[in-house]
């Protein structure tokens, strides 16, 4: 028996068992899980995609007219830019996926959350302070000096107080789960988790100046700390903006299509290869560089394996759809978790493709890289995080559906055509720069300046700052749209009781 | 398959311990040798900890993200070290913590950019870059000329380094503060920091408390000016 068959029949055993107790399970299932803190860190989400995406914009004008600096130094771009990129993937990510993963977790697990109400509370405040103190700390010129792991080692410290709360709230819940199995989608989620601490201790190891001192110096230096950062920062992609997404796509994709996951045997395949491959990917970032050769090669090679994995988990996703494909025309939420894994697949392929060294040559220092990041950070993680928002926020607030449909709709439109002019924009800058850098005259000279390079990139720069404006009004769509659902009224019958009745218990696990 | 997937699933300790052991076999594979293998960082001569105003002034760039605009790696390419000179070692950034190689140029490399511009050059260019490039993408850092520098605890920033693998000697962190301010200072006696610190750029000053901006352009006139390329050998870069 294949393993999708067991699953459908324990979906089927589930949706039985679920109609027979349904009476008694409404009333208390409400109080069984704790939604309280899934609705803050979904809140949180929102409020921090507008800002991280508001001070992208503005970092993208600054790019287009310099002048808007304005010489202020907590405005420059290089103070500015920290904020931009941990708002992306820390503050909307991160509030994502606590609020999904936390979601997820007590509906598949059975069980409430671990930890109480405190435990909860403190991971929402403790990692919405530690947020605002990066934040803050950024602006007011305190750094570490390396990509995404920016925050000086008191904010490093506490980070990782909070996240071992997390991780204690998280697990705790998984162990006392009232399903024998654990769903698919808490095998990332507690990837994520494990490898994020590994990684954010592994790479922040430093020796403050004193213990009143803002400021550290690491405990690593020149190549091995080129390798340590990006074997940081390529797995902050992989198992901060990857892996756990992916359980978001495990859980809400099913979800929204009303179909069990397609297959279980490739999940189970490429959960374990891409855990296994993505760790090796860092030294890509370091081609041709004074990294030695064989560590370049090395991570190569694995770069170029990832895209199996990664691709499996995408056709996972898709094939998920077959037979609720119309679903697409009616359901433009769906419409956003689909596009999302559309988007996974094609930076994943892209990825690979980036890596390979003559490509990389090329690729490497230009803005190809931005557009490439952008792809997979709008188009991949904040698309699938939309969708399943807009699946979520009827449910917690207990409302029959989306205050409009049409509006989802249109941020939909508005915010691909965004990803589009941002990408198709950076392709352009990218490779022109490399080429611009890299051209001869016929006298054997190289013929263009850095500077021609610079001025010659500036129309896509301000196309990729339309780009961004675009997706920055999709998500203000969205917002409103948002908070119109939630001050519409109340639904008589709760939305979350009456989905219990359908589809409770044992349909958790089947991949519901 | 030699172990049920069913028995992982229904374990979550398990899982998580296999999954522990996952994710550690390649960060262990890649990284540990670049700590062991004794070719990783090339043995050339010249490569010195920074002095104490440059190390400050290095401070100042990771503090203001130049990192996020300019590299400090030059790639073995052709038109990179046309454009930029000799491709970058290991050993040059062997004292860097953090490394600062960067992963973008929005303005051009720095790996060797000291001594390529005078000194008045890169006070005007950092107070006003487009008034020498009209191209250039940078922000005015003309507020670190109106900083003064803060190196009250400069010794102790010496031997934090020295706690992380910087080679500073006792002389060098007794003698922070002198040739912190010898180094800002053109009229004062330099031949003791420059005997510690070979090359290093004096900086303007003319009487004044060295400010910020003084630090960065010390810190930026010895990138990559410490290796004598002409005294290295072929066989000195092998990795």
């Amino acid at each position: 028996m294949s393993g999708s068959a067991a699953m459908s029949d324990i979906a089927l055993a589930g949706i039985g068992l679920g109609r027979a107790a349904a009476a008694e399970h409404v009333s208390a299932r409400a109080e069984v899980y704790n939604m309280d803190v899934v609705r803050k860190f979904l809140i949180a989400s929102v409020f921090w995609a507008v800002v991280a995406f508001l001070v992208g914009v503005y970092l993208a004008l600054e790019l287009s007219w310099p002048s808007l600096n304005f010489g202020l130094s907590f405005l420059n771009f290089g103070r500015l830019r920290p904020v931009h990129t941990s708002a992306a993937i820390f503050a909307f990510g991160g509030s994502a996926l606590f609020a999904k993963s936390f979601y997820v977790v007590q509906r598949t697990c059975r069980a409430r959350l671990f930890g109480g109400e405190a435990l909860a509370n403190f991971v929402f405040w403790g990692y919405q302070f530690f947020i605002v103190m990066a934040a803050l700390s950024y602006v007011m010129g305190y750094s570490q000096g390396q990509e995404y792991a920016e925050p000086e080692w008191h904010i490093d410290l506490f980070l990782t107080v909070v996240w071992v709360a997390y991780g204690v709230a998280y697990i705790g819940t998984v162990l006392k789960r009232e399903e024998p199995h654990i769903y698919v989608a808490n095998w990332f989620y507690m990837t994520f988790i494990l490898t994020i601490a590994v990684l954010h201790i592994g790479n922040n190891i430093a020796l403050p100046v004193s213990i009143y001192a803002a400021k550290s110096y690491s405990a690593y230096a020149g190549v091995q700390n080129a390798l340590i950062q990006w074997w940081y920062g390529h797995n902050a992609v992989g198992f901060f903006l990857t892996v756990p997404f992916l359980g978001m796509m495990y859980y809400f994709i099913p979800k929204q299509a009303g179909r069990p996951i397609y297959s279980y045997r490739l999940s189970i395949v490429h959960f374990w290869s891409l855990t296994f491959m993505y760790i090796w990917a860092g030294p890509h970032h370091l081609h041709y560089t004074a990294l030695p050769d064989w560590t370049q090669t090395l991570g190569a090679v694995f770069s170029v394996m990832l895209w199996m994995p990664s691709w499996g988990g995408m056709i996972n996703g898709l094939m998920t759809l077959s037979g609720a494909w119309d679903k697409l025309r009616t359901d433009p939420a769906l419409r956003f978790s689909v596009a999302a894994v559309g988007f996974y697949g094609m930076s994943t392929f892209e990825g690979p493709m980036m890596s390979i060294r003559e490509v990389n040559a090329l690729a490497h220092y230009t803005d190809w890289v931005i557009g490439h990041v952008h792809s997979g950070a709008l188009g991949w993680v904040a698309f699938i995080s939309f969708g399943a928002t807009y699946y979520l926020v009827p449910l917690l607030w207990n409302r029959a559906r989306l205050y409009s449909t049409r509006l989802v709709s249109w941020h939909f439109w508005i915010a691909t055509l965004g990803i589009v002019f941002y990408i198709t924009s950076m392709w352009v800058a990218g490779i022109m720069e490399g080429l611009m850098w890299r051209a001869y005259d016929q006298f054997g000279f190289l013929q263009y300046s850095f500077a021609e390079a610079v001025n010659a990139v500036h129309p896509y720069f301000v196309i990729r700052m339309l780009g961004g404006v675009l997706f920055l009004i999709g998500a203000l769509i969205m917002v409103y749209n948002l908070i119109m659902t939630v001050y519409s009224p109340t639904t008589e019958v709760s939305v979350t009781e009456r989905r219990d009745a359908a589809l409770p218990a044992g349909a958790a696990l089947a991949g519901e | 398959m030699f172990i049920r997937h069913e028995t992982i699933e229904k374990n979550a300790v398990l899982m998580l311990v296999l999954t522990a052991i996952t994710i550690a076999i390649g960060g262990i594979i890649e990284i540990v040798p670049l700590f062991t293998i004794e070719t990783t960082v090339e043995h050339v001569k010249g490569v010195r900890p920074y002095a104490p105003l440059e190390l400050m002034g290095r401070n100042i760039y990771v503090r203001e993200g130049c990192y996020l605009c300019h590299s400090q790696q030059i790639r073995a390419l052709k038109d990179e070290v046309e454009r930029y000179g000799h491709y970058s070692l290991a050993a040059e950034s062997m004292y860097d913590h953090p490394f600062q190689w960067g992963s973008k140029r929005i303005g051009p490399d720095l790996a060797r950019v000291g001594g390529k511009y005078s000194n008045d050059w890169h006070y005007a260019h950092l107070i006003n870059p487009q008034a020498l490039v009209p191209e250039s993408l940078m922000p005015k850092y003309a507020f670190l000329a109106q900083t003064p520098l803060n190196y009250d605890i400069i010794e102790e920033h010496l031997r934090k380094n020295r706690g992380v693998g910087v080679p500073y000697t006792d002389e060098q962190i007794a003698n922070a503060r002198k040739d912190l301010e010898a180094q800002a200072d053109p009229a004062a006696d330099n031949e003791a920091l420059l005997k510690r610190y070979p090359k290093a750029v004096t900086v303007a000053g003319n009487g004044r408390a060295p400010t910020e901006l003084d630090a960065l352009v010390a810190y930026l006139q010895v990138l990559g000016t410490m290796v004598d390329f002409a005294d290295t050998s072929t066989e000195q870069l092998q990795q």
